[in-house]
């Protein structure tokens, strides 16, 4: 089954140095639209009606967050579009970017509209700043259209660091701090930056935007499954003979993604949602892609069957354990200890009561974090000891052939 | 300096300004978070948290050029590791190291989102993909 580019309609058809290319497209007729002959209420119902749902992996109703933000006391209210994309082997929301800014503008212009923010800003990490040149360029266009006379567009850089692509952390760093983790509740759209209602979605739920304006909700809810409405843009890396950024309608199965169109051989098993994605099997490649299978922001990393298990885990979890804010004991001191485990069981020096010790320590984290780095640290971990228990059980010293004490 | 520091600046620019004086200084001094505290109103300690948490902020001189090699998986999968070592061997300096003419200094970074191009890394701003140990001394060479 081929893709279906709805998000990425326009890359690689308009220059993205060009707002006259994507004038050409239908570009902020949505916009237009939604200002001249549509109600902030009006617009929030539809985007409600469409079942989008956040595209940077936590996957919540984006309408939802919206009205609530739109409900919320106050005049001063934010929108910030997160283009922290810092999650491994997810690259989706750069090549978006650099093919197509307008877009993402017009997405964040209605947000800012329909929730009433007379201030928006997109957070674009450090990693990014190849691409900052031609955002400010597109805005700058945008601006001097008159596009964007109801709201204010700042960008932010970011200065590597994955945990700002959390919405709190984010925010944290867009005033002026560290990035560390927030209590919650209150959520953004209550209390976000400087306390204020702020609503924060990723750069590819915003792609989305124009598109369900003009073509409406149903339009939109007839893609997809029950509870996973519209396409999704996975990036696809690791060993496969294709990578890249692919877009499909949810619910097609994972197989489809990464041997029909990445041309994936001997898998092993695929890491999907990055570092604190899941990891499924190649023996469930047939599993629908949709939010009920946890997928994340879309990246899919996959291994091939001359990869070692407990190695791969090791440094994903050599990742996370560096990028924690620190701000929570469950993860900052969590990921220390399942790194250390890790990194023995790699070696082939683990202990028998190290698997005891993981499936432990994980209930911890999941439970206590303050996070979703936390919370999702120990899902590679997990779900390699589900799924491939015997890789670990080669590793404890007393099963290595050979080990002397 | 001062012209980074115009009055009117808050809390919640301080890491534009902090970025500001890294592109500007190839790190931030120390004088320059002593100057910003003032000028904020905010404790040296909170304003030296802020650039060390960051890590394309540096407290020391860095080189004229930033060399950062992603070690994330995706890029790992592509022997990242051959190409870390081919530019440990350009240079003659490990990870963590600054060159002695100080053109280059050379760090390990995570994810940068060029996963479908990897091998890759960034050199400044740049990103230099599909890497293999021939092309190194040539991209090396483009830079001053």
């Amino acid at each position: 089954m081929p893709e279906k580019r709805i998000v990425l309609r326009n890359c690689g058809i308009i220059d993205p140095k060009d707002i006259n290319t994507y004038l050409s497209r239908d570009g902020f007729k949505a916009l237009q639209k939604v200002l001249s002959v549509m109600t902030p209420e009006q617009t929030i119902a539809e985007v409600k009606a469409s079942g989008l749902r956040g595209r940077g992996g936590a996957g919540f109703p984006c309408g939802m967050k919206w009205e609530m933000a739109r409900n919320s006391p106050g005049d001063e209210k934010y929108v910030i579009c997160n283009a922290d994309e810092g999650e491994v082997g997810t690259f989706k929301d750069r090549y978006i970017i650099s093919n197509d800014p307008f877009t993402l503008i017009e997405g964040i212009a209605i947000a800012c509209y329909a929730v009433g923010a007379k201030t928006g800003y997109i957070y674009l990490r450090g990693e990014y700043h190849h691409l900052f040149d031609l955002l400010c360029g597109a805005v700058a266009q945008a601006q001097n259209r008159g596009f964007l006379n109801h709201f204010t567009l700042d960008i932010r850089e970011g200065a590597g660091s994955y945990i700002c692509g959390e919405e709190s952390a984010l925010m944290d760093s867009i005033e002026g701090r560290r990035g560390e983790a927030r209590y919650k509740p209150p959520f953004p759209p209550s209390e976000g930056l400087w306390h204020k209602p702020t609503v924060i979605n990723n750069v590819e739920t915003m792609m989305n935007i124009p598109q369900i304006i003009l073509n409406g909700a149903v339009w939109f809810n007839q893609m997809g499954t029950e509870r996973s409405k519209g396409t999704k843009v996975f990036s696809v890396s690791g060993d496969v003979k294709k990578p890249g950024v692919y877009e499909l309608v949810l619910g097609n199965p994972l197989r489809e993604l990464v041997e029909g169109l990445a041309l994936a051989e001997r898998v092993k098993m695929i890491q999907i949602g990055g570092a604190t994605g899941r990891i499924i099997p190649y023996d469930m490649i047939d599993t629908p892609l949709s939010f009920e299978a946890m997928l994340g922001a879309g990246g899919v990393a996959v291994f091939n069957d001359s990869r070692d298990v407990v190695d791969i885990v090791h440094r994903t979890m050599e990742f996370l354990a560096e990028e924690s804010c620190g701000k929570c004991s469950p993860c900052r001191e969590g990921t220390e200890v399942m790194l250390e485990i890790l990194e023995r069981l790699s070696r082939g020096k683990g202990e028998s009561r190290d698997l005891r010790i993981l499936p432990e320590l994980s209930e911890a984290m999941m439970l206590a974090s303050l996070c979703g780095l936390g919370q999702a640290a120990p899902n590679p971990v997990m779900d390699t000891l589900r799924y491939f228990k015997g890789a670990y059980e080669s590793q404890i010293r007393e099963n290595v052939r050979g080990v002397t004490a | 300096m001062q012209s980074i520091l115009t009055p009117g600046k808050r809390q919640g620019d301080l890491l534009v300004l902090l970025e500001e004086a890294q592109r500007k200084f190839g790190y931030v001094p120390q004088e320059f978070m002593a100057g910003l505290a003032q000028s904020l109103g905010i404790p040296l300690s909170d304003i030296y948290g802020v650039a060390t948490f960051y890590s394309f902020l540096a407290t020391k001189p860095q080189g004229r050029n930033v060399i950062r090699i992603c070690r994330s998986l995706p890029c790992w999968l592509k022997n990242a590791e051959i190409i870390v070592n081919s530019v440990a061997q350009e240079l003659g300096i490990n990870p963590g190291e600054t060159t002695a003419d100080r053109k280059f200094s050379f760090e390990l970074t995570n994810c940068i989102g060029a996963c479908d191009i990897a091998p890759a890394m960034l050199i400044n701003s740049d990103v230099h993909g599909e890497l293999t140990p021939g092309k190194i001394a040539r991209i090396l060479k483009s830079y001053k």
